[in-house]
């Protein structure tokens, strides 16, 4: 880890630093993240250069702690991404994002005539990974979807 | 005998393992030997239909009516004020289901079935939702196979037509894919083929497909024909014509056929099917429609009985 990067890591005292969003994806997960909680304390970098040249984004997010689930519903945006759990400036736990098996309540359905659309109901999608990508099924349609038809 | 279909919901063709389906055609083969038995005494179905499809209703509420039950309910959208003051499916799915003690449900939005069934305590019966699901379609369409072939393992059928809309070939060909050695031959213009996805599932469960370009070459292999109609709405109208004559039966294309090869449709027919094949041995899609009553019954019965029939 490089000294730039291990700044960005670790510049918090607590909480949650998710790393290698690919760059352009960042803003996507913190309209999410807000979607589940207005309050939090979010701190963000953009276009922020890696060693291989390219460009990510990273979100740092002060005094909280990912839960399994809340991990899984951001996997669409960023299966590549790390999450760094963060303890006294220090990173205590790492991991890779993990596909679930179900996203709930994640994104709409992209079919128009889908009945989840119009009734109190979250939607539901079953995640399917396959050498050929991810593909979600609606719960509600049985429509089939190409994980990019939502990110 | 335990029943493993009572009080279940019949959403899609998917929920169904090979031992059900076997059982539900076992259960209307017996129905149809004696289709006066009161299975539903006692009972009330509401028939829902949110949208009009005047064929599936009067063969479900027949099928409800042999068999001694009672019918609440609205044939189309009109004569419902359900939904129409913002209430919502679930909210109404909710009063029905206090009246009654099984719902059938049609509706134009897909999912809506999957929806009710969730909300609803009382047994829910997919009767078309949009272009996704028509469960009993394809349960009338695996009895008249197997009441023509005494078998569904290592059939034989070749899909004609619209195979990438139409939604009955899609839940027939899963539905097939449970039971062993089934070929496929697909025959459709190329704008209308098989999806990918079900060429996908049926690959993984094993089934043999292989595409064919003419419908001759297909009648001297197949056990079963079945033929779906190609739409003009999905052509431009100089092409349409050319296409769709491609896709069309006519009784000298059939003198290579095998003895027991029978042709289905799910109806209404339009020209797809000349009038000429009517006569012959081959032609079964009068009986298949009938056997959608037989279907229904069994289905009916078996959601409603703990026992089955036999019990
Ligand atoms: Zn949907």
């Amino acid at each position: 880890m490089d000294k730039l990067h291990k700044l960005q890591v670790e510049a918090i005292e607590k909480g949650t630093v998710i790393d290698h969003i690919p760059a352009g994806q960042g803003l996507k997960i913190i309209n999410h993240l807000q979607l589940m909680d207005k309050k939090l304390r979010l701190t963000v970098g953009l276009n922020l250069p890696k060693e291989s040249g390219e460009f990510k984004d990273l979100i740092k997010v002060n005094e909280w702690h990912l839960v399994n689930e809340e991990a899984e519903n951001l996997f669409l945006f960023a299966p590549d991404a790390t999450i760094n759990q963060i303890e006294n400036y220090k990173v205590v736990k790492k991991y890779k994002m993990k596909a679930p098996k179900l996203l709930k309540g994640v994104f709409d359905c992209r079919n128009q005539n889908c009945i989840s659309l119009t009734e109190p109901v979250d939607s539901k999608f079953i995640v399917d990974q396959s050498d050929k990508g991810l593909r979600l099924q609606c719960h509600y349609c049985e429509r089939w979807f190409r994980d990019w038809v939502f990110v | 005998m335990q029943n493993p279909l009572f009080q279940r919901d019949v959403v899609s063709i998917k929920d169904f393992s090979r031992e059900d389906l076997e059982l539900i055609i076992k259960t209307a083969q017996t129905v149809k030997e004696n289709p006066s038995g009161q299975f539903l005494a006692g009972k009330i179905i509401a028939s829902c239909f949110f949208e009009a499809s005047t064929r599936t209703r009067l063969s479900f509420e027949t099928a409800v009516q042999r068999q001694g039950g009672q019918l609440i309910g609205f044939s189309d959208a009109s004569n419902t004020s359900l939904g129409k003051k913002g209430e919502t499916l679930s909210d109404s799915i909710r009063m029905i289901d206090s009246y009654a003690d099984a719902i059938i449900i049609r509706h134009p939005k897909e999912g809506s079935a999957r929806l009710a069934a969730e909300v609803a305590k009382v047994p829910v019966i997919n009767g078309g939702d949009g272009a996704n699901q028509h469960p009993s379609q394809t349960l009338l369409d695996l009895f008249t196979i197997f009441e023509t072939q005494q078998t569904l393992d290592g059939i034989k059928i070749a899909f004609v037509g619209d195979l990438k809309y139409g939604r009955t070939v899609h839940s027939l060909a899963q539905a097939l894919s449970l039971f062993d050695g089934v070929k496929m031959q697909f025959i459709a213009p190329d704008a209308l083929k098989m999806p990918e996805y079900i060429c996908e599932e049926l690959l993984s469960s094993g089934v043999e497909y292989q595409v064919v370009q003419k419908i001759e070459d297909a009648v001297e292999w197949a056990d079963i024909i079945y033929m779906t109609r190609v739409q003009k709405e999905r052509f431009d109208p100089n092409e349409y014509h050319l296409v769709a004559s491609q896709y069309v039966l006519k009784s000298e294309l059939l003198k290579t056929a095998k003895p027991n090869l029978k042709i289905l449709h799910p109806l209404p027919r339009v020209d797809e099917i000349c009038t000429s094949v009517d006569k012959t041995p081959y032609a079964y899609y009068f009986q298949q429609a009938e056997n959608g009553l037989y279907a229904r019954q069994a289905l009916l019965a078996l959601l409603l009985n703990e026992q089955g029939i036999y019990g």
